[in-house]
């Protein structure tokens, strides 16, 4: 279980890259992590993707699928994987601090 | 890290329903991992890319063992309608796209849709009879430089 320090704080990750605590999560972390993928600048339509992973985990105990994302979030499949090419509910979910949604669609 | 699966192609060659959906299900799940995805249709496969056909795949009802229906029963004229219905409307409470709904979600991802030119000629198909996001009728030494460095998947 690796330590890393976002934004001047030990978090804990699992061997994937996920938050262990979500609770440990804050804002100011996001830009970090987002660069770690591969994200050099969080734009306005990736704080939307993001915020709703948050508060979609927050209600459901879960992150939403590429699936559901596209559906419920404003933002389409296509624009999802331009804005996070490395797979759009895996990456926000890394950079949301919350765990790996699970789900076959 | 390594041996993480980077690229997969993956080849439809039946027009079945059990025969579309796991091949959908396993490319959209590659890019939902981040892994570039081919889909490449082939032989009765086809169907599922083909303006006419692709709302109305169905299950087999004969020779399907796993169905657990007689082969006589699954025989008689309706049944596989009714068990495509059946099986579509289970579906649909898990949020299972429909087929249609499921290839352009695909194609959306970034993942890349080809006919194969042999069953397209077999068929005396042309490019307007399959739908708008196969990108290409592209020949099997064409496939194998697409999926060339990945795993190739034949379902």
């Amino acid at each position: 279980m690796p330590t890393v320090t976002y934004a001047g704080r030990d978090v804990e990750l699992n061997g994937e890259g996920f938050f262990e605590d979500p609770a440990q999560w804050s804002e100011e972390m996001a830009p970090e992590i987002a660069r770690a993928e591969g994200i050099d600048e969080l734009s306005e339509d990736h704080w939307r993707v993001i915020k709703f992973m948050r508060t979609e985990y927050e209600e459901k105990g879960t992150g939403p699928t590429v699936r559901l994302l596209g559906k419920t979030s404003g933002v389409s499949v296509k624009e999802l994987y331009q804005l996070f090419p490395k797979g759009p509910a895996k990456v926000a979910a890394k950079i949301a601090g919350i765990p790996k949604p699970r789900g076959c669609i | 890290m390594s041996d993480a699966i980077e690229k997969v192609s993956i080849i439809v060659s039946k027009g079945s329903l059990e025969g579309v959906y796991p091949a959908l299900i396993m490319a959209n799940g590659a890019r939902a991992e981040g892994i570039e995805a081919n889909l490449f249709f082939t032989f009765f496969g086809l169907d599922a890319v083909h303006k006419k056909r692709f709302e109305h795949i169905k299950v087999a009802t004969v020779g399907n063992p796993g169905l657990h229906v007689a082969t006589m029963a699954g025989g008689l004229p309706g049944m596989s309608s009714v068990m495509t219905h059946y099986m579509e409307r289970k579906m649909e409470k898990l949020d299972i796209p429909p087929i249609p709904e499921f290839l352009e979600m695909i194609s959306d991802t970034g993942a890349g849709l080809y006919a194969c030119k042999a069953s397209v000629d077999l068929f005396e198909l042309t490019k307007d009879d399959l739908i708008d996001q196969v990108k290409d009728i592209i020949t099997v030494g064409e496939f194998y430089e697409l999926a060339a460095g990945g795993q190739i998947i034949f379902t």
